[in-house]
């Protein structure tokens, strides 16, 4: 899902930098209120296991990879704000450092990993977990579903932006520019494999975490429910 | 043992793991991932290199391209992982040093 560099045209780039911007300062606000100083290591660690899940190149026999992203474990524990921030930074050191997703396409990349994707789990989880004690089987179940559903979204937003690029940016003949293909190659593309395959790697990811933190440390997952209530100011 | 020292230790696992990221698609006969081919599958799939892709393309020359060190591409997957996990190490700890530093910055209370 790390569009690279070339695949989106300049105006689609500048359009994803211009929405993430008051995101960023957005999340840095909401999060300078809610975040405590012991779940500084939480947000930290959050980050690493967001850099190094995607290292995980889950294939498809023949056909593509992909992997997950964690975000949605990490909107869990310390709210979508604090996923934001935490998957943003996994995903700018990617990019400059790996050459893992394009600089010009930071803005759209954290658009569909580090803002769509959090929120969307983040919010699923809320719902199905809702009155859910802490140490219940709903929780666990919550947190799958909320993974699997947002990659799921967060593929469909990247799918739709590639989708775009030829209508958006062709030459008088007809060659693309940019991503070559259509809506309709990239969107079923981008959502079939994520429906199929990925889809189900961030839910398991999700929901073994939460599960083992049920049993070892319940006390991060209460933090995480009053991140979950503090955020409605 | 506190949980954090724990996660600490899932993740150095994880570290150690990584390089199942390389070997199951190798193993899988996995490409890449869709929209994130080079220039020469790109040519490959589509028949021509897209102009506006082409220029940008080769914009950012990463120093440790794709988690491999420069000049390693031709060496066997063995010292490719050593790279992947040495690259897993690198990418943690500066996303690890960021994050603390701007945990620093926003949090304020206990």
């Amino acid at each position: 899902m790390h569009i690279p560099d070339g695949y989106l045209g300049p105006a689609t780039c500048g359009v994803f930098y211009a929405v993430m911007l008051p995101v960023w300062t957005l999340a840095s606000k909401i999060v300078k209120k809610t975040l405590r100083a012991r779940q500084v290591p939480i947000l930290a660690i959050g980050a690493a296991f967001s850099f190094v899940i995607m290292m995980f190149n889950v294939p498809i026999p023949g056909g593509t990879t992909g992997h997950a992203v964690g975000a949605v474990l990490v909107a869990i524990l310390l709210g979508p704000w604090a996923a934001c921030i935490a998957v943003t930074v996994a995903l700018v050191v990617q990019a400059l450092l790996f050459g893992d997703g394009g600089i010009t396409a930071i803005g759209a990349n954290c658009f569909n990993m580090a803002f769509v994707l959090p929120f969307a789990g983040y919010y699923l989880y809320k719902i199905i977990s809702y009155g859910a004690p802490i140490e219940s089987n709903r929780r666990i179940i919550a947190a799958g579903v909320a993974g699997y559903i947002a990659l799921n979204i967060a593929a469909l937003f990247t799918g739709i932006e590639f989708g775009l690029q030829p209508l958006l940016h062709h030459t008088a003949d007809g060659q693309a520019l940019y991503c070559p293909y259509g809506l309709n190659v990239a969107i079923p593309a981008m959502a079939g494999e994520h429906l199929l395959v990925f889809g189900w790697v961030e839910a398991i990811v999700t929901a073994l975490v939460i599960k083992y933190l049920q049993k070892q440390d319940s006390e991060l997952l209460v933090l995480g429910e009053e991140a979950i209530n503090e955020d409605r100011y | 043992m506190k949980t954090a020292t724990k996660l600490w230790i899932g993740l150095g696992v994880l570290v150690i793991l990584s390089p199942l990221g390389l070997f199951l698609p190798e193993y899988f006969k996995a490409g890449d991932a869709w929209g994130e081919w080079g220039s020469d599958t790109m040519k490959e799939l589509v028949g021509y290199i897209p102009k506006g892709l082409e220029k940008f393309s080769s914009l950012w020359s990463a120093p440790i391209p794709d988690y491999a060190f420069k000049g390693w591409e031709e060496k066997g997957l063995g010292s490719l992982s050593l790279a992947y996990i040495a690259s897993a190490i690198i990418g943690i700890l500066i996303t690890v040093c960021i994050v603390l530093f701007i945990g620093k910055l926003l949090s304020n209370k206990d």
